[in-house]
């Protein structure tokens, strides 16, 4: 079988999100509570210490706050270049990921885009992002 | 009354092994050899060592370095979390452990196959769940599995911000690799660097280019930290701790803080900043030479504006005017730093910091150098130290 990329170890904190990507989802967690929504995932709300969450869908729309191109060194599992976002979600939390479908000369600060579903060679699924004009 | 640590312990010894690509020998095998080396600068028995201190990522534990170089009974041991972001912290616990009497001889050590054995990111997976691996996971999935990448984001957003230039990069680089030259034990050690060479290496990624990645090091470098009196007895001139800190602030994560509203600046190293300059009673126009972290070119230029040394944003102007070079302003890692000496994890660059006050570096200034500054890694949690003439 060919080289796959790292997986996450699935814990209590972080499985949920990705059985919504399995699901085609892009998950962001919110407080029960206080309503504030966090990512990466914690048990914990910073804001009033509830443990209480649930998750709601994003839209998937978010322009990108920061980026880089991985050229060297090349990983077995992943495509390069490898052009990594940091996402802004309209919903308001931040994350990173992958731009596929652009070139390292196309992708700049701002930039509306959109996410969608990659599905890997063995079935791993996880959330990416397109340039919104091509979406 | 709480107790100061300004004044209160010295470094009175630095040991090294050679820096090298492939030691031969195991990374306890390092760790020994540096830590009799300090304690020979020192002028001390190895059976003084009553405390040790190292760093979570090292992987000779204390005991073990204990009986391979007959310490005496051990009072004080621990070890800090967080890569090079616990260089300075190492010096705070062993200041710590002297100024409250748990103990009287520390000895900092970090010894490593840094590219021989175990390098520098190469990916963490596995079955076991811990928050530290999870917390990877949510970048090493997408594949953000080296260093670089993870501070590309930052370096990346702060240089469009600001205006700051990949020959700003590479002024910081030929600078560094400027004062290795005549460093031996460095990897730059007659090495020349020229912009056209910087501007032409390997994107690794971007806008991060080889010669803004700090070396990978077979090597240790053991601190040995006693009390400033007992130091005034010792072979060497004392190097005084006037003040140092450990320091990580709200948002941190380790090498990927990219949550908080602003990227462009370093809030844990000017919480270092505040905290040091407040302990030691000096401001930045006291320091008269840094040892700034810099397992990347980027890492130097943020820095200068977290420590006070220019305005936000001004960094740059400080590196094109040559004020880090030996006859500027603030001379920086002057034996060539983790980019052109070796990366031992800021271990060295802690070392360089006591050459520079006992008037030693082979970068040494032509200027009195009463105070030098030393912070730990970049993008972590993090510490500073000001290291004083006595």
């Amino acid at each position: 079988m060919d080289a796959t990329r790292i997986k996450p170890p699935l814990g209590p904190d972080n499985r949920w999100w990705w059985d919504m990507a399995d699901h085609d989802k892009l998950g962001i967690q919110r407080c029960t509570d206080c309503k504030t929504l966090r990512h990466p995932p914690r048990p914990m709300c910073g804001e009033c210490r509830s443990l209480e969450w649930d998750a709601v869908e994003a839209s998937g729309n978010g322009t990108i706050c920061s980026y880089t191109v991985l050229t060297h060194p090349r990983f077995p599992g992943y495509d390069y270049p490898l052009i990594i976002v940091l996402v802004d979600l309209e919903e308001g939390t931040r994350l990173t990921s992958q731009l596929v479908d652009c070139t390292p000369e196309e992708v700049d600060f701002e930039l509306p885009v959109v996410m969608t579903i990659q599905q890997d060679a063995d079935g791993f699924k996880l959330p990416v992002f397109q340039l919104a004009e091509r979406a | 009354m709480p107790v100061s640590l300004k004044n209160e312990a010295a470094i009175a010894g630095i040991g090294m092994t050679e820096f090298s690509k492939a030691s031969g020998v195991s990374e306890l095998s390092l760790a020994a050899q540096c830590i009799v080396a300090a304690c020979d600068d020192a002028g001390l028995q190895t059976s003084e060592i009553d405390g040790l201190v190292s760093y979570t990522l090292d992987s000779s534990d204390e005991i073990e370095v204990a009986r391979a170089v007959g310490a005496g009974d051990l009072s004080f041991f621990s070890k800090i979390n967080y890569g090079g972001g616990a260089a300075v912290g190492t010096i705070a616990q062993a200041a710590m452990a002297v100024a409250t009497g748990q103990a009287s001889t520390v000895v900092c050590y970090r010894a490593m196959n840094g590219r021989s054995g175990k390098r520098m990111g190469q990916g963490v997976s596995g079955d076991i769940i811990t928050s530290d691996l999870v917390h990877w996971s949510w970048y090493m999935t997408y594949g953000m599995l080296i260093p670089g990448s993870w501070i590309a984001i930052i370096a990346n957003k702060y240089m469009h911000r600001y205006g700051v230039t990949r020959e700003d990069l590479g002024r910081v680089a030929i600078s560094q690799r400027n004062y290795a030259l005549s460093n031996p034990r460095a990897w730059g050690y007659g090495k020349a660097l020229t912009m056209e060479q910087y501007l032409a290496s390997e994107p690794i990624a971007f806008p991060l280019c080889l010669y803004d990645f700090c070396q990978e090091t077979d090597g240790g470098v053991a601190i040995l930290v006693t009390s400033a009196e007992r130091a005034r007895d010792l072979r060497c001139k004392p190097a005084v701790i006037r003040g140092v800190t450990q320091a990580a602030t709200q948002g941190q994560e380790q090498m990927t803080s990219f949550y908080r509203d602003e990227l462009e600046s370093l809030p844990e190293m000017e919480m270092a900043a505040r905290r040091v300059y407040a302990q030691a009673g000096l401001g930045p126009a006291d320091i008269d030479a840094a040892c700034l972290y810099d397992a990347f070119t980027s890492e130097v230029i943020m820095q200068l504006e977290s420590f006070g040394f220019c305005e936000r944003g001004e960094g740059k102007d400080l590196v094109r005017a040559g004020e880090l070079d030996i006859g500027g302003r603030l001379p920086n890692n002057t034996h060539g730093g983790l980019i052109s000496e070796a990366y031992v994890h800021g271990m060295n660059n802690i070392a360089e910091g006591v050459r520079l006050v006992r008037g030693e570096s082979t970068g040494q200034p032509d200027k009195n150098v009463e105070h030098v500054l030393v912070s730990s890694g970049v993008g972590v949690p993090t510490g500073a130290l000001i290291l004083g003439k006595d």
